[in-house]
């Protein structure tokens, strides 16, 4: 990460397995890196400022808990005396208040792919699960089923290697890989980058395969359409109650593995039951991504939502 | 560990909005819903701030508690957890608190 101001340059890194193009994302220029946009979001408002000078009150050094209901960059100043090691020393604070959302950066650039992509009538789904549910292999099966009903293209997410990337590629769709280095989830400034990387083609579907984990990658917006979860007949009926939060982000929890059914103790009645308890709307489709069964069920899903995503570009 | 990156945000955050000044209060709101760890938003802050105008600043966290209004009876009922129902046994609510994740303000010092 960039100690100089605190930017997320994690190591991550983005290739073009089509190019063999390799760069890196959110590195300073001073470090060496790309260019990254530094200042460009949600900037404005901090510099407007009111500079409100309060009477410079003295009082001891102590905490401070200002309860003003100011909104958006408001200064006090205060000026107070205390005494280190003896020997005294005039110090003065201001209180700027910001009431800004943290995540307001990823939320902004978001927000700019979601609107990019729905100006091009591309549905792009983020899939979600834990490492080994089957995302890889669900995608290979969907670019083999669909290449010839419309153009699929990927972007790969992964701590380290290109090996999905590789995986995708053979299978015949244009992928993107991004490596988060120590980063534990993708985030909207990587997607937006390896968009225009990938130049995904109008009406096209893009497969966000994010890092294998179910906690992090819940809070953070891409600028997708949906996330889906993975979730396999491997796993324990009980992972929706242990991650609620991703669970309760999906607007579609795929079932995949369901080919070992007759082989495991899983009940799927009880796994459905805890995905309801947690998220009483989301959709929920049951596959085999490794024989094919269930898939079209998920394709007529795909379907739908890119049937109304057209019907949504048109009316905007 | 996202609150890592939570923790580089707030970081970035306040050194804009600190202009060059050296920050020594950061003050921050989570919600109990909200899918971020205080402890390890307390425990990466050190680490991050090395170097940042945020060096010595301490890093106030204060916690939301969680409420939301029933669709089906209009009470108003705390949520602990993601899996809390109202009291009437409705599942049909809207969250009123308990999901915020904000930067509040930062003290800055101005020279004397």
């Amino acid at each position: 990460m960039c100690t100089s101001c605190g930017c997320q340059g994690q190591g991550t890194t983005m290739t073009n397995l089509q190019t063999g193009a390799r760069a890196e994302i959110a590195a300073l220029p001073e470090h060496g890196g790309a260019p990254h946009s530094h200042g460009d979001h949600g900037h404005g408002h901090f510099l407007d400022e009111h500079q409100h000078a309060h009477g410079e009150h003295r009082h001891e050094h102590d905490h401070h808990s200002h309860e003003h209901g100011h909104a958006h960059g408001h200064d006090h100043a205060h000026a107070h005396d205390h005494s280190h090691e003896g020997h005294a020393h005039d110090h003065s604070h201001r209180r700027v208040d910001l009431e800004a959302r943290i995540l307001a950066k990823n939320d902004a650039i978001a927000a700019k792919c979601r609107a990019w992509l729905a100006g091009r009538e591309i549905v792009a789904l983020n899939l979600v699960s834990s490492p080994g549910a089957g995302k890889t292999t669900l995608l290979e099966r969907a670019i083999a089923d669909l290449s010839g009903e419309l153009p699929l293209f990927v972007i790969e997410g992964d701590q380290a290697t290109s090996n999905d990337g590789e995986r995708i590629r053979a299978a015949g769709a244009p992928v993107v890989q991004v490596n988060t280095g120590t980063g534990c989830h993708l985030d909207a400034e990587m997607i937006a980058r390896a968009l225009s990387e990938l130049k995904p083609s109008v009406a096209s579907l893009v497969f966000i395969e994010n890092v294998g984990n179910l906690v992090c990658p819940a809070l953070f917006d891409l600028g997708e359409h949906a996330k889906a979860v993975i979730f396999s007949t491997t796993e324990g009926e009980d992972k929706p109650l242990k991650y609620p939060h991703m669970f309760s982000a999906a607007k579609l929890v795929i079932f995949n593995k369901i080919d070992l059914l007759p082989h495991l103790d899983f009940s799927m009645a009880r796994a459905r039951e805890n995905i309801l308890r947690v998220n009483p709307d989301v959709a929920i489709v049951e596959v085999s991504a490794k024989t094919g069964a269930g898939m079209q069920t998920l394709y007529d899903w795909i379907r739908a939502q890119r049937t109304a995503t057209a019907v949504q570009s048109l009316i905007v | 560990m996202h609150e890592l990156s939570i923790v580089c945000s707030i970081v970035e955050l306040a050194s804009q909005a600190a202009q060059g000044r050296s920050v020594r209060r950061v003050t921050i709101e989570i919600g109990k819903l909200s899918g971020v760890e205080p402890d390890a938003v307390a425990f990466c802050f050190p680490e991050v701030v090395r170097g940042t105008p945020l060096e010595n600043a301490t890093l106030d966290i204060r916690e939301v508690d969680a409420e939301a209004r029933c669709a089906v009876c209009g009470a108003e009922f705390p949520t602990p957890d993601m899996l809390s129902a109202c009291p009437c046994g409705s599942r049909q609510f809207e969250r009123l608190r308990g999901e915020e994740l904000n930067i509040k303000s930062i003290e800055v010092e101005e020279a004397a």
